[in-house]
């Protein structure tokens, strides 16, 4: 019991790629023990990150659950994980999320063998990139998530998967090029890429002294800069937002669940991490832009979901407008840190990663159960299905509006907590996303309209054709996902106090 | 059980049995409505039981009833900064808390007659569309020798669905009633705006009830975003949004001090007006006014429930409930006063001209909501509350009442087989009074009330002490606006009871319309009961004769909610001239001119800009629902995203794809391949021929070129090293 007490925060982040390679060695072709296996596996790290949840002590500041082991000595990086308030949040939303993924994706049977193995790798680099508290570390983990993500659209995405998952690929790459030489550039700086020690010596820099020949400032422009584009790629800020529907609609079910659910989180975790904490002025000077950045995210995200006929990338898009609230809440913070407005804001944009996370893997679930029955996605050719599902459609219609932002639903606590902080700060661009959140009415609604309600088109009524219900199994998905749902919009401090004492302590 | 815990519990009852029919109950129809009837009744008592306790307490406004709120949301770094919500029952909450209990029982009981319980399943009937009546043989007087088949009505295929719909929206409507807070205010007000989603979208495979679905819940979004800022603002501005609080003295003081920045208005002028287009979205109110009347696609218990006891009282209830922070600012009273009277007018112009019985229900209620607002926006506090609880009783009357008699229609249209007579228009009806003489009655109470009809009516009253506090506090725009409109009122009422129940049948359906069960007639009657003796509670202390008879306790009890006790109007006789004159005028004139109306072609006021009221639906598709999708479609869409940015992208593709070739082909095949690679392949390919030439596989040339090497190296070594 005393080597897992110790070692918890490894054991969470390992197990999963342990499990992968075991899978490697088992018997071929058994794709219910692959099931069972990685679903199994997948709940270890589930269980633990609840043991963290329920150990961690979130009165404290700084950093809980620390482990460091000697890594690569020679240029000072070293293998160094722990977890806060928010970091913990985003572990519990991964733990989370994957087993519901690999529970959705047992109606997979196309080289399950290597599916699965790639899913469990993509938690373990997930997991890493939050856990992380040494850059390099980090950066590999952000690296190594993006592979098997790769292969899993690639290789089991729809029609136009190719080129969905080489825009996906390039795009987080040729992001993350400068994310890789600021991070060197600090490794040079200071000897070392501990974040702890980091966040002390960083902002203690004399800024008269010029370091590689420039001036302290520029240096650090330029660095913020590297870090900023590498993570507006991955939330994505508009305008870098275009590979997310590609990626997002290509990919299998379970791929785009994680992808909307936890990858999108990576970028927003990488401004709060980060960019907060080791730029708070040239964050300060440019939280304006961010600001119009995420208020077009958040407009025009909910626009061109508004303009989909494809059932799949309506709620691809709708992942633009709903980040857009994460980042209108970061901007927010950034302008006005340590007031009470900025703590508000950055609440809500945290308690919104977890929330888009739920509702998002949610909707793209049940995309996936009607697209798998009926192998079509346009909504066209939908209509009037709720006679025949009415199982399904109470559960749309329920995630759907988590995902509207209904009161009494979480999406609401997280909007209202993101437009509250930001309104005293950034006014005008408050208003203006009004309109993003009018219009997430409109295409939510025009969902619904087009799949449950309007005549019955007698295409999916009858024959061969005949439409199923949802089954046990998907059911068994989407239960813990509407119960948070649920629970937070109801009485959400208990996660929210996870949270807020993290911002207060962080920033 | 403490009276604030009985508060807490209010609301649950319904909530729970929405989630208990949604999850285990739905296919037991018998057992699903007596969930939702219990849980209502269950509401209705502890509401009675707080209602009484209310009535107790002395000075009630400023005690209320409620106890310490509840922490709820962490928000910072102490505990101060923790985000509040609590219940709280003062005078404006008690006296709504009645009528929506009320009305909700009322609601409740009756759609279990109105979904026909007890019928047999249809025979046709599909979830999503109305029954369709459902054949059944017809046993004569003597047993065995069947007479034929007939058809009766079926049950809803739906029921218990509707059951758990209409429960979750009476738990959202106790939540704002109990609220002591403007956010979890919001939370219930949007619970309704879904469930008025879903209930008038309840035949969803109907697209015009599909489609008035989505227009209700989009039409009211826009007032809400409006308020969702507006309460942000007053959060941030005032760090609370607890009712007790901001209706302080210094907190208020501030917001009417503070600039806000835009339009030259203070900071409470701006909070107020962003509340308040919530209030035109969710009260439907000029010019958000368009999806109330579309919500009749919805079945009619709905429809009640919308127009009487819950989503549009909600509208009005919160700006009564920020009366004193709206009242700060002049300029938003202003604004207030007019797009109450403009709407109070301007909807009674098309009720005028409307066929159907429930739209021109629907019309009136916005026109009465518009009595409401403009009450408020020239500081008629009292008149207004009063009017909104007189108007919620006669209105849940009158729409279950149009039921009824659209339940008899049907009746009658499903004995006759003829599906092409439309059971809602006036003109098939006709001499329903014979037929239905229960739903006659207090349907005629109901519109009487709505009319004002003198002393006996709730509506008079209230309506009389709106008009008197225009008049008497010299508004007289408004006066004579809302004069007009309650001419207008009246008349339009006394046309749709006139084709509706009096004269003779005009179909053979009107012929054979039926009386409709106990659970429908009884909730008609006992809000028939409160149409009329509501008033009386609100009579003026100087009304001629009866005024002091009884205390004017409507007034004394409302008016403790405000700080500052309001003051009666001064009695004048012109306001009461006016109310008695547009009420008796209105009806007489109405009964004169279409007791002899017989269809539709014979009546004057089919004027085509008032039958498609004002053409604001075309308006607003052509100048705003359109657009924008051309605009999300086109603009955003197609253009900016896939032709713009995505095409940016694509340069890289092909930019990185030439870069490549362009190396390959001017860089790697001559430099490196031909050049160096194949240059120096060449160079020793032609050197191994030269060299061809020493191999000829003889031994003595070997031995020879040996020999000449070795003279060659020593000759060599010896002019190097000896030389």
């Amino acid at each position: 019991m005393n080597f897992i007490d110790t070692h918890l925060l490894s054991l969470i982040l390992f197990v999963p790629a342990l499990a992968a390679v075991i899978i490697l060695f088992l018997p071929n072709g058994e794709n219910k023990l692959f099931h069972w296996f990685t679903l199994g596996a997948s709940l270890i790290p589930f269980v633990l990150s609840l043991v963290v949840w329920f150990r961690f002590d979130a009165t404290q500041s700084g950093f809980q659950f620390e482990e460091a082991y000697v890594w690569y000595e020679a240029i000072g990086s070293s293998f160094h994980l722990g977890v806060d308030g928010l970091s913990l949040t985003m572990v519990l939303l991964t733990t989370l999320l994957t087993p519901l993924a690999i529970l959705a994706s047992f109606s997979i049977s196309d080289r399950v063998k290597a599916y699965m193995m790639l899913f469990l790798f993509l938690e373990t680099g997930m997991l890493g990139v939050f856990m992380a508290l040494d850059l390099l570390i980090f950066f590999v983990f952000w690296e190594v998530g993006l592979v098997p993500m790769f292969f899993l659209i690639n290789q089991w995405g729809s029609a136009n998967r190719n080129y969905a998952s080489m825009k996906f690929l390039i795009y987080t790459m040729g992001g993350s090029l400068g994310l890789l030489l600021a991070i060197q550039m600090l490794g040079v700086l200071f000897g070392h890429f501990d974040l702890v020690r980091l966040y002390e010596g960083w902002n203690s820099l004399d800024p008269t002294k010029t370091l590689l020949g420039l001036p302290v400032s520029t240096v650090k422009a330029i660095a913020f800069w590297a870090f900023t584009i590498a993570f507006a790629v991955k939330v994505p800020v508009w305008p870098f937002h275009t590979w997310l529907p590609d990626a997002h609609t290509e990919a299998p079910t379970a791929g785009s669940m994680i992808l909307a659910g936890v990858l999108l989180k990576l970028g927003a975790y990488g401004f709060l991490r980060l960019i907060l904490p080791l730029y708070p002025n040239e964050a300060r000077i440019f939280a304006g832009a961010l600001a119009v950045l995420a208020t077009a995210a958040i407009v025009f995200g909910a626009f061109a979901a508004y303009a989909q006929t494809d059932f799949k990338r309506l709620v691809a898009y709708s992942s633009v407008n709903h980040m857009g609230f994460v980042v209108l809440g970061i901007a927010a913070a950034a302008f006005a840190a340590g007031t009470n407005d900025a703590t508000i804001a950055l609440n809500g944009a945290i308690l919104q990663m977890f929330n888009h996370g739920l509702s998002a893997a949610g909707m793209f679930f049940l995309v996936g159960v009607i697209y798998e029955r009926t192998h079509t996605r346009d909504l066209g050719k939908f209509g009037g299905l709720f006679p025949l599902v009415p199982v399904y459609g109470g559960i749309l219609i329920f995630t759907s509006m988590a995902s509207l932002g209904l009161p009494g639903l979480n999406g609401f606590i997280s909007e209202f907590l993101v437009v509250r902080g930001a309104w005293p700060i950034l006014p005008i661009y408050t208003a203006i996303s009004m309109l993003g959140l009018l219009f997430t009415g409109a295409y939510i609604l025009k969902g619904i309209k087009q799949v449950l309600h309007g005549p019955l088109n007698e295409h999916w009524a009858r024959g061969e054709h005949k439409l199923t219900e949802i089954n046990t199994r998907e059911i068994l998905v989407m239960v813990p996902l509407m119960a948070l749902i649920l629970w937070i919009g109801i009485w959400p401090a208990w996660i929210l106090n996870v949270i807020n004492n993290a911002v207060v302590k962080l920033f | 059980m403490t009276t604030e815990l009985l508060i807490w519990l209010i609301p649950l009852p319904p909530v729970l049995a929405f989630f208990l029919i949604v999850l285990l109950t739905n296919k037991n129809k018998a057992l699903s409505h007596t969930i939702a009837v219990g849980a209502a009744l269950l509401s209705w008592l502890g509401s009675m039981i707080v209602f009484v306790q209310a009535l107790g307490v002395e000075h009630l406004g400023e005690h209320p009833l409620g106890g310490e709120p509840i922490n709820w949301l962490p928000l910072g770094e102490s505990v101060d900064t923790y985000f509040k919500i609590g219940v709280l029952v003062d005078p404006l909450s008690a006296v709504t808390l009645f009528f929506v209990a009320w009305t909700v029982l009322m609601i409740f009981l009756y759609s279990v007659g109105y979904h026909n319980f007890g019928q047999p399943v249809g025979d046709h009937d599909h979830p999503g569309l109305p029954p369709h009546g459902a054949t059944v043989e017809e046993h004569g007087h003597q047993r065995s020798s069947p007479v034929g088949k007939h058809v009766v009505p079926s049950i809803e295929p739906m029921y218990s669905r509707f059951f758990a719909f209409i429960g979750l929206f009476a738990f959202g409507m106790f939540v704002l009633v109990l609220s002591d807070n403007l956010l979890t205010l919001f939370v219930g007000w949007e619970i309704m705006g879904l469930c008025s989603y879903l209930l008038i979208g309840f035949w969803y495979a109907k697209p015009s009830a599909r489609d008035a679905a989505i227009k209700a819940f989009i039409t009211t979004r826009i007032g809400d975003v409006f308020m969702l800022l507006g309460i942000a603002y007053l959060y941030s501005a005032t760090g609370t949004l607890s009712f007790r609080e901001i209706f302080t003295e210094g907190i208020l003081h501030t917001l009417a001090t503070v600039p806000s920045g835009v339009l030259g208005l203070s900071a409470a002028g701006l909070i107020g007006l962003l509340l308040f287009i919530g209030t035109i979205g969710k009260s439907a109110q000029f010019p958000l006014h368009v999806w109330l009347p579309d919500a009749m696609e919805g079945p009619t218990p709905v429809s009640a429930m919308i127009h009487a006891a819950t989503m549009v009282s909600a509208g009005v209830y919160m700006v009564i409930r920020m009366f004193p922070l709206i009242s700060l600012d002049p300029t938003t009273m202003a604004v207030v006063a007019f797009i109450g009277a403009f709407t109070a007018l301007f909807a009674a112009t098309i009720a005028v001209a409307q066929n159907d019985i429930k739209r021109v229900l629907a019309y009136s209620t916005i026109s009465q909501l518009g009595f409401m607002i403009a009450a408020l926006g020239i500081g008629a506090y009292v008149a207004a509350v009063f009017h909104l609880v007189t108007h919620a009783f006669f209105k849940a009357l009158l729409f279950l009442g149009s039921g009824s008699v659209i339940h008899g229609m049907e009746h009658g249209v499903l004995h006759t087989g003829n599906h092409k007579v439309d059971p809602q228009d006036m003109f098939n009806m006709g001499g329903l009074r014979r037929k239905m003489p229960i739903t006659f009655w207090t349907f005629l109470i109901g519109g009487f009330a709505l009319s004002g009809f003198p002393i006996i009516t709730a509506g008079f009253w209230s309506k009389d002490e709106i008009l008197a506090d225009a008049f008497g506090h010299g508004h007289t725009a408004v006066f004579v606006t809302l004069a007009v409109a309650a001419f207008l009122t009246a008349f339009y009422t006394m046309r749709q009871i006139t084709l509706t129940f009096l004269g003779e049948a005009r179909t053979k359906e009107a012929e054979h319309a039926q009386e409709t069960p106990w659970t429908m007639t009884l909730p008609l009657v006992i809000l028939a009961f409160f149409a009329v003796t509501y008033g009386w509670v609100g009579i003026p202390e100087h009304f001629p004769a009866l005024g002091g008879l009884v205390p004017n306790w409507f007034h004394e009890f409302v008016g403790g909610t405000l700080a500052e006790h309001p003051e009666a109007v001064e009695f004048s006789v012109w306001p009461l001239l006016t109310s008695l004159f547009v009420a008796l005028g209105g009806l007489t004139f109405g009964w004169l001119v279409y007791r002899n109306v017989n269809s539709a072609a014979e009546d004057r006021l089919q004027i085509p800009v008032l039958k498609n009221k004002y053409y604001f639906d075309e308006i607003y598709d052509r100048v705003f629902v359109k657009p924008a999708y051309w605009f999300a479609e086109a603009v955003i869409y197609k253009f900016m995203d896939q032709s713009v940015i995505d095409g940016i992208l694509h340069i890289f593709g092909p930019v990185t794809d030439r870069l490549g070739s362009a190396i390959r082909n001017y860089f790697d095949l001559p430099v490196i391949n031909r050049f160096f690679g194949d240059g120096s392949a060449n160079v020793t390919y032609w050197f191994g021929g030269k060299l061809r030439a020493v191999q000829t596989g003889r031994i003595q040339q070997y031995l020879m070129l040996a020999l000449v090497v070795f003279i060659g190296i020593g000759a060599a070594l010896y002019f190097f090293l000896l030389a």
